[in-house]
């Protein structure tokens, strides 16, 4: 038996999943179920996309149509998905890595042309799934295994990025802010455009551990002592899939 | 239906998050595995099931 919140939206024959204990990545999955529901959108009617890396197993344990993609392409798959299948919700999760690393152009591209996707970041600071090498989200002079003597690297603030690259929902939330974090999942499903949510999640196993941030617990303490969950930004902007629709139109002679 | 909380056992991975956040201390670790130790405290406030990342503990019936 599990909640019902779970039963309806995790295949529950996956579950326990392989993220670590403590891992933020399972209560932003949870957070995503319950926004799905409260909006009451039918699960045939979501696609969610992922790309590669801890947060990329989000596709294998949610039971909506699902994809588990290429490293970093999750937001080019996700186009794909959304230009062939207007009315669907399409919906990335990602991680840090993924989404502003390899992924960084894409993302970038999504967010210039204001395409209607959703993308969740499970922002944990560091690659997890291969042993703790620093992220572009790695705070400067923090330890991981590809920065022992501390990382010398600048790190980006993905929802601000995004803002920049032309976004038009931006929001920052946490593991620990469950309530804030589940609302702004849900205004950037519901919102006409490119939205973001970047969730900062926590590793335990590597990034804690390395910086000697504590267990899971003390990790938890820390996003609720020193983080607040913000909306940056909500506006409408002319979106892309719309306008495609309106050129094609032209060209069959305004049909 | 009255309110019951429960715990999947086999889905806990001991990470603690629900005994730290539970303004009640209705919980604690045993063997690894959270476990009800005072279960008449329970104000069925749910704030441990929101943040069990492996949703290995909720509360059942009621609304």
């Amino acid at each position: 038996m599990a909640s019902p919140i779970i039963k309806k939206y995790i295949r529950e024959g996956t579950l326990p999943h392989i993220w670590c204990g403590g891992c933020g990545h399972g209560i932003i999955m949870r957070n995503l179920a319950v926004a799905i529901e409260n909006l009451g959108i039918d699960r045939d009617k979501v696609c969610l996309v992922s790309g590669i890396g801890c947060s990329s197993r989000i596709a294998g344990y949610m039971d909506f149509n699902t994809l588990h993609t290429t490293h970093g392409r999750a937001v080019a798959f996700a186009t794909g998905v959304k230009v062939a299948n207007p009315d669907m919700t399409v919906i990335v999760a990602a991680g840090d890595g993924d989404i502003s690393a390899i992924g960084g152009n894409h993302l970038i591209h999504a967010a210039r042309r204001n395409i209607d996707l959703t993308v969740i970041v499970m922002n944990n600071d560091i690659y997890g799934m291969t042993g703790g090498q620093f992220s572009p989200t790695t705070p400067m002079g923090d330890l991981a295994t590809t920065a022992p003597y501390g990382n010398v690297d600048r790190p980006f603030d993905i929802a601000k990025l995004s803002v920049g690259a032309g976004a038009t929902y931006a929001a920052k939330g946490s593991a620990y802010h469950v309530k804030d974090t589940t609302k702004f999942i849900q205004e950037g499903i519901a919102h006409k455009g490119f939205a973001i949510i970047d969730c900062v999640s926590s590793c335990p196993t590597y990034y804690g551990r390395k910086n000697k941030k504590g267990g899971a617990v003390e990790m938890m303490e820390l996003q609720k002592k020193n983080f607040v969950p913000e909306r940056l930004l909500e506006r409408l902007e002319p979106e892309w899939i719309e306008e495609y629709d309106k050129t094609i139109r032209a060209m069959k002679g305004g049909k | 239906m009255s309110k019951k909380l429960i715990i999947k056992e086999d889905w806990c991975k001991g990470c603690a998050i629900c005994v730290a956040f539970c303004p009640k201390k209705v919980l604690d670790i045993k063997k690894e595995k959270a476990t009800i130790v005072n279960e008449e405290a329970c104000i069925y406030c749910s704030l441990c099931e929101i943040r069990c990342p492996d949703y290995a503990i909720y509360i059942e019936g009621g609304k």
